[in-house]
């Protein structure tokens, strides 16, 4: 029964995800088009599963609720703080930096939405990923201290995604 | 004061914000004068910017009574693309050095986008383009 579950929804999340989706699309919530989003999950995961062979077994939804919360907080917090320096700060006085940040997170997924995360908060960028998974570069617009930002990230994002994949 | 006029003055504050945030945005992208450093204006522009932009356009469907949920959707794409574009963007610049060398990774050799395969090693010593 779990392998014929595991068969024809290899990721529920995403059959959750395209079936609401589907529904918000449709702008109104009737039987019909809720019942066409559900077969559509579950088509749609079915046909590409084989470009996504490898789900991340331990996933907490309810973690992931305060995670997106805060993230949305950070996000306008720092759109303030950046605007400010976009406006106050001239060229010849901005300090740009990289820095680089080893990672405790295995899970291409935690990686994917950790550089996602840092991405969205502006201020920073993740550019690039090392050969084998274990850095992540960040470029960062304005800073006085690369180190003090690098630790920044590591506990409050990197600590709250391992615990949401944990 | 009806709910349709305090909708609307909402409306009118978030466009305000949206355009305010927007207009920062392309002033960064003018400003700046490195590469890497462009690339933060539309991060900012793409998150808050768009979203008190689509904020507006939802608060007004509810005012007028045509209830509107594609904001959302909109939203959620956009927070799922930007990132990756501004990745590909960043890697470029990497690739063709239009920045700041960048620092040695921990753990591993290289960045990704550094790392050159056996078999295309020889067309770099060859002084093909890369």
């Amino acid at each position: 029964m779990a392998r014929a579950f595991r068969w024809l929804m290899p990721h529920p999340f995403l059959t959750l995800l395209l079936a609401i989706g589907w529904t918000m699309l449709q702008n109104d919530i009737s039987a019909g088009m809720v019942v066409f989003g559900i077969i559509l999950g579950i088509l749609i995961p079915w046909g590409t599963s084989v470009w996504w062979p490898d789900t991340p077994n331990r996933f907490s939804l309810l973690k992931m609720i305060p995670y997106s919360l805060m993230v949305m907080w950070d996000i306008m917090v720092a759109n303030v703080q950046v605007a400010w320096i976009v406006i106050s700060v001239p060229n010849s006085k901005l300090k740009p930096a990289w820095i680089v940040i080893p990672l405790d997170l295995v899970e291409p997924e935690a990686i994917t939405l950790l550089a996602g995360t840092i991405t969205l908060t502006p201020g920073t960028v993740s550019c690039d990923l090392s050969d084998g998974g274990h850095s992540l570069l960040v470029h960062v617009l304005h800073t006085d201290d690369p180190d003090a930002e690098r630790d920044t990230i590591k506990a409050r994002y990197e600590a709250r995604l391992k615990e949401i994949f944990s | 004061m009806t709910p349709e006029i305090l909708g609307t003055y909402a409306a009118a504050i978030f466009l305000l914000i949206g355009a305010g945030f927007s207009l920062v945005g392309v002033l960064g992208l003018i400003k700046f004068n490195d590469a890497m450093s462009r690339l933060h204006a539309p991060t900012k522009v793409g998150t808050v910017g768009i979203g008190a932009l689509l904020l507006a356009s939802m608060t007004y469907s509810f005012v007028s009574g045509v209830p509107s949920f594609h904001e959302f959707l909109i939203m959620a794409f956009l927070f799922v693309t930007a990132p990756i574009s501004a990745n590909f963007i960043a890697k470029v610049n990497i690739h063709q050095s239009h920045c700041e060398p960048v620092p040695e990774p921990a753990g591993d050799e290289t960045w990704s986008v550094l790392d050159i395969s056996e078999e295309d090693r020889e067309l770099e010593e060859d002084g093909e383009p890369r």
